[in-house]
């Protein structure tokens, strides 16, 4: 396995110890630059390619980076101790990791290289043979689907989601990856029985898919948005209550007919 | 069939009600036992000194009140009123009749003490006067131990004014034998002995103090049996027949071998009280309670005890070890926060020949700590490649709650590490933990581990000043900051200052030892510890097995930042020069001094103005110490921090600075080793500082790593707090390349986690991964507080206290008090659901 250690690629983070996105202890890795403008979106920085300056704390702060895979290796290969024990790994998140295909296949080739575990969470929005290009090197596709209605997903997210579905059953008919799916729970989007059920359906219909998870809505990034200048949307939408999150749940039960889960 | 049954069991309704009356007021102070002890004292004038001890120990426990409280099933109380403590002014006795009419009011740990007990403890304290071992300690300290001291480099304070405790007896042998055993292996060890022998008289002596201590000790167990079948007249129902019960406990142990399980928690019980009531030491603890309670569980067990009883006496234990307590003068009680005696109890582990020994008793004290949710017993767990996974998991669990609890211990650094102390095989394999973090042999080893905190930070500063502080020439002349040409030179000043005041604290803490030996030799504890009744000693003359003296350096992180920081910008960059460091330190980085370190300096210049003849009130200095912000160089000096900030920190998982770090470590670890205590024992480091980082930081300059004046010194081998941003894992990472094997009295470890990061079973899979993955690195102690739901309210309310919280929540991290209202309500929710999971 040839990796380029010295591609280069745009980050804005790097986060050890994430326990919620893939198996055991993991660092992920955010690449900047997303397709989609999500309302909701937690990482409002991850949107943009270009490099950006957000106020954090009252104090500037540059956004984005341009590093090479040799680089994010080094600090990835600091927990290899960690994801040994645990299953860990790599998971490269964002943004939307396809925007940038060779730094993300690279990246996967040398951690694989390196054995440990790797993840994306991705919305699969790309040409398929960008994805095809990955598949070898991923254990792991944590593929966000967040609506089957077209129209709202234009709406609520600036894309419509032909292409998303297309290269969801895609990637679970090429069985070269185990797929996850993720449903983000928004209130006023699709936190109601239906819409949930109607994407867990989905889900159901792709072969080899054996896990669904909810991912409630939360404000996390709320501050984020005011440090870059920008309007917060959704400043009042409150995030789901365990009680409002109950019926989603078997909701989504009733038509997958495999593990549900809250959170990641 | 598995080897242990890990289900739990219900709490006992008796549990919550018996926490509830012991903390409905706050704690007493009484006055009986100091009456008593100068009573024995002022009749056995003349007598040898350890026959004084024991006839005195035979008196109080023959005089003190006693009282069985409601719904107890396990009894032995020190004081009348619950939580309650009381004196032992043979030690010292000033401080605290200097704090009579503020102990009650003070911030920590505050004591009621009545008008009645103020007269009896002053009438009883004028006998004590030039009497005590502090006053004898003092007498034999050098001048460098007394600068140490008085100008805060290091302090001794806790053995200085307090017996020593920090010890682990053979809880197993009085389980078995009772002390009537032990009269019969003293009669045995007379048999031994002929008249001719050198250490006839003394050891004759000890060994007729041994036996008065075992028969007081029974009487007193007796007294309780008696009181037991009053109150039973008087009962009715259900507690009548617990009362007779108590009864028949008592009138069989610890007089002889417990029959029961029942009967060995109450054995181990009155051992447990009386050692401290003998000696006010703190620390005594249980040690491998598990493994020495076993053989007791197990026989019962088959003959009908059920699981919910004996857990039900377990929770019992846990809740006394709570009743006992101690008053420390105030500066002590700050540097110990929180009421703790640090019982440090154990469970897994290993045995003698090197195979695990979890058993039922391991989970059930974990059990026990999660249905009383109380400080005591300090909990740890022995951790080692062969623990169980479940172990580990209940373990986790117990951390989510909240409580601080329990402690992870990693035998395969300690038992080396204990080796290289000259342990054997079988005894390092066997240690417990003793109070924080000390590691050592139960049974066979006086400790004295917690013989000082050392800050590290002081001898920096008196590098800065050549030697000065407070005007007073105190330590070496290591040169002016403008004659270190090169870092070496530098880094060789502090190595040198370090060894200067680490040999004067040496000499303190033998001093404090000899004095031990010689006013308060302990017979009733030294008969529980091996080799003294054969040796004819006692601890305190050196009568155990292993001796060792454990001071304890702290502020490790502070100065491998601040020592890093000066190779960077004075003398690899050259930035700065080390003279602008040294006004930006005396400058406070031009913020200033705080209002505390004004009032000192300013009492400090006036009297010295005075004594030069010129009058000038504390207020007028005030005023110009105040004004010293460094004037028109404040700017520049705060750049300078500002520079200070952006250099890599020790916790971040960078090789450069953490191998700094390691050889920090060993300015103060190395030179320890060489010395030896009275008791024929010798030096060892353990790198921790309890809470007195805190207090001890506020009498310490700002520091090269951008620390303030007065601001807490790093914890143990911990990140400074907000230093470490990479998260938990780059923290272990950095901290264990920290030389542990070498810090063989401890090394304490702890890190901060949001409960979500445990939440569900995932959670706490990662949590023990992350564990085991530091201890594979050879890291040897870690701990963790959880952030409760209330430390996120009081966060709320006052963010000032909280600046350098840190939540972690997926996907995102910030220091709380910088997120905006409705954000730290969603994470205090988030907090809520997290407990749940």
């Amino acid at each position: 396995m040839q990796v380029n250690e010295n591609q280069k690629g745009r980050i804005f983070d790097i986060q050890r110890y994430s326990i919620h996105d893939g198996p055991g202890i993991r660092t992920l890795v955010f690449l900047k630059g997303c397709v989609l403008r999500c309302r909701w979106c937690c990482n409002p920085e991850s949107q943009e390619y270009a490099i950006q300056t957000m106020k954090q704390g009252g104090e500037e702060k540059i956004v984005g980076q341009d590093v090479t895979v040799g680089e994010v290796m080094e600090t990835v290969l600091k927990d290899r101790l960690y994801y040994r024990r645990t299953g860990g790994g790599i998971t490269l998140s964002g943004g939307e990791c396809l925007c940038q295909p060779d730094f993300t296949r690279e990246l996967l080739k040398a951690a694989k290289h390196h054995g440990m575990t790797t993840a994306i969470e991705s919305m699969a929005c790309a040409e398929y043979k960008v994805i095809e290009s990955i598949l070898p090197y991923l254990d792991y596709y944590l593929m966000d689907i967040k609506h089957m209605d077209e129209e709202k997903h234009l709406a609520f997210t600036g894309k419509r989601n032909g292409l998303m579905k297309e290269n969801a059953k895609k990637v679970a008919e090429s069985g070269l990856t185990n797929l996850i799916i993720r449903i983000p729970v928004i209130p006023t989007f699709n936190a109601t029985p239906k819409e949930i059920r109607d994407i867990a359906a989905f889900a159901a219909t792709l072969p080899g898919v054996k896990k669904l998870h909810l991912l409630p809505y939360h404000r996390l990034g709320q501050d984020k948005y005011a440090g870059l200048g920008r309007r917060y949307e959704m400043a009042h939408i409150t995030p789901p209550t365990a009680e409002e999150m109950e019926p989603l749940l078997q909701a989504a039960k009733s038509a997958f007919p495999y593990e549900v889960q809250i959170g990641g | 069939m598995a080897k242990y049954d890990i289900s739990d069991v219900q709490k006992s309704p008796r549990i919550p009600a018996l926490i509830e009356r012991m903390y409905a007021k706050m704690p007493v102070i009484e006055g009986a036992r100091a009456r008593l002890i100068t009573e024995s004292y002022k009749e056995t004038e003349g007598l040898p000194l350890v026959l004084r001890r024991a006839k005195a120990f035979e008196h109080i426990l023959k005089n003190i009140p006693i009282v069985i409280r409601e719904g107890e099933l396990i009894v032995g109380s020190s004081t009348i009123a619950p939580r309650g403590c009381q004196t032992y002014p043979e030690y010292s006795f000033e401080w605290l009749e200097a704090e009579f009419e503020t102990v009650e009011k003070r911030s920590a740990d505050p004591f009621y003490i009545s008008d009645e007990t103020k007269a009896e403890l002053k009438a009883a304290n004028a006998y004590w006067k030039g009497k005590t071992s502090s006053d004898l300690a003092l007498s034999y300290m050098s001048k460098e131990a007394k600068d140490g001291i008085n100008h805060n480099i290091f302090t001794p304070g806790n053995y200085f004014y307090n017996g020593v405790g920090h010890v682990t007896v053979k809880y197993e042998e009085v389980l078995a034998h009772g002390f009537e055993g032990y009269l019969d292996r003293i009669k045995q060890e007379r048999e031994t002995m002929r008249v001719g022998d050198a250490n006839y008289c003394r050891k004759s002596n000890l060994l007729t103090a041994m036996e008065i201590s075992c028969n007081a000790v029974i009487h007193y167990a007796n007294r309780y049996a008696k009181l037991a079948l009053e109150m039973a007249e008087k009962a009715t129902g259900a507690r009548r027949e617990e009362l007779i019960q108590i009864a028949k406990n008592c009138a069989n142990v610890p007089a002889k071998g417990a029959k029961t399980f029942y009967q060995a928690c109450q054995s181990f019980w009155f051992v447990q009280q009386l050692l401290q009531l003998e000696s006010s030491g703190h620390s005594i603890s249980p040690g491998r309670f598990d493994q020495y309670m076993y053989p007791y569980y197990k026989s019962c067990r088959e003959n009908g005890l059920t699981r919910e009883f004996a857990q039900e006496l377990i929770d019992c234990i846990w809740v006394k070890l709570n009743d006992l307590n101690k008053c420390r003068d105030a500066a002590s009680a700050e540097g110990f926060a929180g009421y703790s005696l640090f019982q440090n109890l154990i469970v897994g582990g290993q045995n003698e020949q090197g195979m695990d020994v979890t058993n039922d008793l391991s989970f059930m004290c974990m059990n026990a700590s999660m249905h009383t949710m109380l400080p005591q017993p300090s909990l740890s767990v022995r951790v080692w490649n062969g623990t169980p996974h479940e172990f580990m998991l209940k373990a986790a669990e117990v951390t989510r709650t909240g409580i601080g609890l329990p402690a992870y211990y990693n035998d395969e650094v300690i038992i080396p590490s204990l080796m290289s102390r000259g342990l054997t095989l079988e005894d390092a394999r066997t240690y417990n933990i003793i109070g924080c973090v000390e590691p050592q042999k139960a049974g066979k080893t006086d400790g004295w581990h917690d013989a000082a905190f050392f800050n590290m930070c002081r001898p920096l500063e008196l590098v800065f000043s050549n030697g000065v502080d407070a005007g007073v020439q105190i330590g070496p002349k290591t040169g002016e900051v403008e004659t270190f040409t090169t870092f070496e030179k530098f880094y060789d000043a502090y190595k040198a200052q370090m060894e200067f005041w680490i040999e004067a604290m040496v000499n303190a803490d033998n001093a404090i030892d000899v004095a031990h030996a010689e006013r308060c030799p302990l017979p009733f504890q030294s008969m529980m510890v091996d080799d003294c009744i054969k040796r004819g000693l006692t601890m305190q003359e050196g009568g155990a097995v292993y001796n060792f003296t454990g001071p304890q350096g702290f502020g490790i992180a502070n100065m491998a930042d601040s020592l890093y920081a000066i190779k960077t910008l004075v003398y690899d960059e050259k930035k700065y020069t080390l003279k602008e460091v040294k006004e930006a330190l005396a400058a406070n980085y031009g913020v200033g001094a705080d209002v505390e370190q004004t009032a000192k300096i300013a009492a400090i210049v006036a009297a010295q103005l005075k004594a030069a003849g010129k009058n000038v009130s504390e207020s007028e200095v005030v005023q110009v110490v105040q004004s010293l912000t460094g004037g028109a160089n404040a700017a520049k000096y705060a750049q300078l921090r500002k520079d200070i900030e952006k250099i890599p920190k020790f916790g971040n998982d960078i090789l450069e600075v953490d191998a700094f770090a390691r050889d920090v470590a060993y300015t103060y670890t190395r030179p320890l080793l060489k010395y030896k205590n009275p008791r024929g024992g010798q030096f060892q480091a353990g790198l921790y500082p309890v809470s007195a980082n805190v207090p001890l930081g506020a009498q310490t300059g700002a520091t090269p790593d951008g620390r303030l004046a007065g601001r807490p010194v790093a914890d143990g081998v911990s990140p400074s707090a907000g230093k470490d941003i990479y998260g938990p894992t780059a923290a272990a990472n950095s901290v264990s390349r920290l030389d542990h094997g070498i810090a063989s009295n401890g090394t304490l470890f702890n890190q901060k986690f949001h409960p979500s990061a445990l939440a569900g079973k995932n959670g706490l899979e990662n949590f023990v991964a992350l564990i085991l993955t530091y201890f594979e690195q050879k890291g040897s102690h870690m701990q963790f507080n959880v952030v409760s739901r209330e430390t996120l309210l009081d966060a709320q309310k006052n963010p000032e206290k909280y600046k350098h919280l840190v939540v972690r929540v997926a996907g995102y991290s910030a220091l709380f008090t910088t997120l905006s209202r409705s954000l730290q309500d969603d994470i205090i929710n988030r907090t809520e659901q997290a407990f749940r999971g």
